[in-house]
């Protein structure tokens, strides 16, 4: 069995996992107006990462101008998981994994071009350094899935973990904002004008954020005290279907929620995709309707921190994680009034709940879905 | 355990289509273009789609059209049909061409692109698979992680038959595919890093 040992968290709500819950707890969201000409011409809501803390925090990382800003942040962020970790980083059955969508991509800008070696735009090269930094011994593996990467890289570790290859993994998953991407969205008349509002029949469109997030997981059972959280099973399946849109009938997402829940599994609350655009939520709705999970809770945690591409996986299912540890539902912030074609069940306020299982959900372009399923033991 | 064979492979190099090792188209272009163009010609692709996609996406698509060329899957189901594919450069050539529309006007036909796991997507349409699917990247093929995860797949997972191999176009669109066609219980060519080495 794969356990959850370590994590942490790094967004515009926080510079860890306790940060960040502790604001989610108290709805507050990090999606606020910003008028940054790197990024845009235009004032646009986004979850971007206090620039001034992070140059605080540099003084964590031996010698930080070697690294690009997505690299510091990952190194960061690897560095709280391990101070409350038991695993060597450095042993022969430690892997390190990556998921990121477009890692160093602001460095293809002419703007930022000299300032690394070309290499770095290669995301082999992003993981590379942080392998480098911290000595491991074996070779890393990228994850560059579209929005389901973070996820599907858990559900990788856990894999490789069964399969007997190795006994640990460190899985960090980051992107962070650049015009390549804004532009890209904004291109794809996908950006929502104020912060988004996942599952709600007025959403218009998503809102980006940044972030990196680190998991340690292992088959150490006694490495951990307290709550064990298992990672039970995942699958990533294909829509078959169209290369940006979601699929009518959810195939796809449908698929990977069959192949992962075995007979007589419960699920105790859904954390969806929720990006809050038109399309993927009504998919989302329809995928959880057809495997009967209507009457289950659904939130999306897209309305606090944006939507942090290769990051949002790993984010959203840590935080998803506390609050199964917490026994706490946690509320879809920006939903109002019920707006998705099939009738589910979405959290619309932070409350109490006795809770042992959890079910993850992503979607992304190129048709790729994933599910997770986790489970606490007492 | 089951064993897991490799039954046909095909690489796309240097301006030349193998199939299983054999020569079996050699272009007169060395540019990318041209050179896909001329395997799209000769095999008889008829795709309409194909127009649309970036050149990774046309290299992947080409070397499955190849791989799968008089293979029948009829007998599986499409969640039973898995991609495992992975590159060094991910979109690098494409997300190159969309950085300059940047400056003038972003445009969303090139931004679509700007993902390796697209490619996925495309052979998937093409063909209705909807299995076990993931994009890696790696600085060379990996076929020690590549064997172990693909047998791991089709040994723990509903997926019976796994496209698995490596696409790769940088960004001065030097370009090279290499496509294996495994399968569950079958021992043609065992699917080991060793046999992975050997021909690729």
């Amino acid at each position: 069995m794969v356990y959850i040992e370590s994590h942490n968290i790094i967004t515009s709500l926080g510079w860890n996992t306790s940060q960040n819950m502790e604001n989610i707890l108290n709805e507050v969201s990090g999606v606020k107006a910003c008028n940054d000409k790197s990024l845009s011409d235009d004032v646009f809501p986004v979850s971007k990462i206090d620039n001034n803390i992070l140059a605080e925090k540099l003084s964590d990382i031996v010698n930080p101008s070697d690294y690009t800003r997505l690299e510091q942040l990952a190194i960061i962020s690897i560095k709280d998981s391990l101070q409350t970790s038991k695993i060597d980083i450095k042993d022969s059955r430690t892997l390190l994994i990556l998921s990121t969508t477009k890692g160093n991509i602001d460095h293809l800008d002419e703007d930022n071009a000299d300032k690394f070696p070309a290499d770095r735009l290669k995301l082999w090269k992003v993981a590379e350094v942080i392998a480098e930094y911290y000595n491991m011994s074996t070779k890393p593996q990228i994850v560059s899935n579209a929005c389901i990467s973070g996820v599907a890289a858990m559900v990788l570790a856990k894999r490789m973990i069964d399969a007997g290859t190795y006994d640990n993994a460190v899985v960090v998953g980051v992107d962070v904002l650049s015009k390549f991407v804004v532009s890209g969205f904004q291109s794809f008349k996908s950006l929502s004008s104020i912060p988004c509002r996942p599952f709600d029949k007025n959403r218009d469109g998503l809102s980006l954020g940044e972030g990196v997030a680190s998991v340690i997981l292992t088959n150490n059972a006694e490495l951990i005290s307290g709550d064990k959280i298992e990672i039970v099973n995942g699958s990533m399946t294909n829509d078959a279907n169209h290369i940006s849109g979601p699929s009518r009938t959810a195939e796809g997402l449908y698929l990977a929620i069959q192949n992962t829940l075995k007979d007589g599994d419960t699920v105790d609350f859904i954390s969806a995709h929720g990006t809050a655009t038109p399309y993927n939520d009504d998919m989302e709705s329809v995928a959880v309707s057809r495997a009967g999970l209507q009457n289950v809770p659904v939130n999306s945690l897209k309305g606090y921190l944006g939507h942090t591409l290769g990051a949002a996986g790993v984010i959203e299912t840590i935080i998803s994680i506390e609050a199964l540890k917490r026994n706490m539902l946690i509320k879809t912030l920006g939903f109002k009034d019920f707006g998705v074609v099939e009738q589910i069940t979405i959290s619309d306020k932070t409350e109490s709940k006795q809770l042992k299982t959890l079910l993850k959900l992503a979607s992304g372009f190129g048709g790729s879905n994933v599910a997770a399923y986790f489970k606490k033991h007492d | 355990m089951t064993k897991q064979g490799i039954i046909k492979y095909i690489e796309i190099a240097d301006k030349t289509v193998s199939i299983n090792g054999k020569s079996d188209f050699t272009g007169e272009d060395e540019q990318f273009g041209p050179f896909a163009k001329s395997i799209y010609k000769n095999y008889d692709i008829k795709y309409s789609k194909y127009f649309k996609m970036d050149n990774l996406c046309k290299l992947g698509f080409l070397a499955s059209e190849i791989l799968l060329k008089d293979i029948d899957l009829s007998e599986y189901k499409p969640e039973e049909v898995s991609l495992i594919l992975a590159n060094a450069s991910s979109s690098l050539s494409n997300d190159n061409k969309y950085q300059n529309t940047i400056k003038e006007q972003a445009s969303p036909a090139v931004f679509v692109y700007t993902l390796a796991n697209i490619v996925i997507g495309e052979i998937c349409i093409r063909n209705n698979f909807k299995g076990e699917s993931t994009f890696f990247i790696q600085k060379e093929f990996d076929t020690d992680f590549m064997a172990n995860y693909v047998n791991t797949i089709l040994q723990t997972t509903k997926a019976k038959v796994c496209i698995t191999g490596w696409v790769e176009v940088d960004i001065d669109n030097n370009y090279k595919a290499f496509l294996c066609l495994v399968k569950r219980d079958n021992d043609s060519l065992l699917l080991t890093k060793d046999n992975l080495n050997k021909i690729y």
